[in-house]
């Protein structure tokens, strides 16, 4: 199928999206609300230095294993006074462009699969929706502190279950040379013939798109849960569908603009985008981005499953010292009170942990990859001159 | 990047000055203009097109600098 074919039905499918949605505020799964009060923090250079090195290290986690970069920018700018659901909406339009230029970065390198991540991306947008629905449902039975809860609990139980799984599939296949086969449940499922079946041509596989929904429906409901979409797009597009892990966190990126740009524009339409918050994260994020991007070209490939993996238990980790505000509240514990703010600051510290971890185990091993590249091209002058020789 | 300006003809600290410049005025007219700008384009409604528009231009002009930027850095793709 030519590019066309693809990219002309997948745009008009994105505007009937933004026709239809009633609302998809992806990060928080809050409806979409538009913000009463002072909208505005006056900026020091103190916030702008702070935007632009956040930005910079989630762009650089994000452009290398396809998202997951940008979940410690809500609560970084809410610790600098941002008002919440500005710094959702804020956060949300600086990550469809920056996923935009990774994705570029990432097609002119040939990993990325545009029509997956079309596919995926279109029914990402249906999850998303059906996400608000749960959340609101929950909100309206259990209250504020009970959708918390709930929040948390996606957090600790997928990020454990599918994090472990990532993180074991990364240890397995450390001393794997060249590209590793694909897991026998995508093998098993690219088996089932239900019309249509889709060809990806990148990835290199041919599967029904009856398999492709399900995978976009959960990166979704993720997405709007938790909002980071790609802890469940990644591991679903390598272990489910069978893209190997370049090709996943590459094409990642794609469904990342999609849903980014759909929720950018419900948040653009009450109001809640803080512009210059956006441009000050861009400004690092979209070199941060290219570097990440440029780093899986020099890396083997089971170490963006190792980047992936980490973040993702370490994340599961911090959330877990959330957990004790919320059922404080619903009156399930009695944690000291004095204590939740401090068990706050932890969770933070420690997802901005996660983040940087991430960015210097990428930085780590390019530089590593990088100084060995001189080394090999000597080595093979050396053995080509002996053979003249 | 996969396909360096270089062998297309175009000298690539060339494309690194003149999008950083650009970025850089751009980034001086939004901030010498914070309060119209930071009220305008959360104005909401049609004005809605103005912060999604403006994040495609920055991306683009940004993001050509921050490339030409890295090749001239040396940080260029490993080919495979």
């Amino acid at each position: 199928m030519s590019r066309s074919k693809i990219i002309t039905p997948a745009l008009l499918a994105i505007v009937l999206l933004l026709l239809l949605s009633a609302g998809p505020a992806l990060a928080t799964g809050e409806a979409v609300a538009a913000f009463k009060g002072n909208k505005f923090i006056e900026l020091s250079v103190f916030n702008a230095v702070f935007l632009f090195i956040v930005g910079f290290i989630g762009g650089m986690v994000s452009g290398f294993i396809g998202s997951g970069g940008a979940f410690v920018l809500t609560p970084a700018m809410m610790s600098i006074g941002v008002p919440g659901l500005v710094a959702v909406a804020s956060n949300m339009c600086h990550k469809f462009p920056k996923a935009l230029v990774g994705a570029i970065k990432r097609h002119k390198y040939g990993q990325v699969d545009l029509k997956l991540g079309l596919t995926l991306g279109i029914s990402a947008s249906i999850g998303v929706e059906i996400g608000i629905k749960i959340q609101k449902y929950i909100q309206h039975m259990w209250g504020e502190a009970g959708s918390n809860l709930y929040v948390s609990f996606a957090f600790l139980v997928i990020l454990i279950t599918v994090g472990g799984y990532v993180f074991y599939d990364a240890w397995k296949s450390k001393n794997h040379t060249g590209p590793a086969a694909p897991p026998r449940l995508a093998l098993a499922l690219q088996k089932i013939n239900i019309p249509p079946m889709m060809t990806f041509k990148t990835a290199g596989l041919r599967i029904s798109m009856w398999i492709t929904i399900p995978v976009g429906l959960a990166t979704g409901l993720l997405a709007a849960t938790i909002a980071v979409g790609g802890f469940i797009g990644v591991p679903g597009m390598m272990y489910v569908i069978g893209a190997s892990s370049l090709v996943a966190s590459a094409s990642e990126l794609v469904i990342a603009f999609v849903m980014g740009f759909v929720g950018s524009t419900e948040w653009a339409l009450v109001g809640n985008i803080d512009i210059r918050l956006v441009l000050l994260i861009l400004a690092g994020s979209l070199a941060g981005v290219q570097i990440g991007a440029l780093g899986t070209t020099y890396v083997k490939e089971h170490l963006i499953k190792v980047v992936m993996g980490s973040i993702m238990l370490i994340v599961a980790f911090s959330r877990g010292f959330a957990i004790p505000k919320y059922t404080n509240q619903l009156g399930l514990t009695h944690v000291a009170k004095g204590l939740i703010p401090v068990l706050n600051t932890i969770s933070f510290y420690i997802m901005a942990f996660a983040l940087i971890l991430g960015a210097a185990i990428i930085l780590g091993s390019m530089i590593k990859a990088m100084r060995h590249k001189p080394a090999e091209a000597y080595e093979k002058v050396s053995s080509l001159e002996k053979a003249v020789n | 990047m996969a396909k360096p300006n270089a062998k297309k003809g175009k000298k690539p600290y060339l494309k690194a000055l003149l999008f950083g410049i650009v970025s850089l005025v751009l980034y001086v007219l939004v901030f010498t203009n914070e309060q119209f700008v930071r009220e305008t384009w959360a104005k909401g409604g049609v004005y809605a097109v103005l912060p999604l528009a403006t994040v495609f231009v920055f991306s683009f002009i940004h993001g050509n600098f921050a490339d030409g930027l890295m090749y001239l850095f040396g940080l260029t793709a490993k080919k495979k």
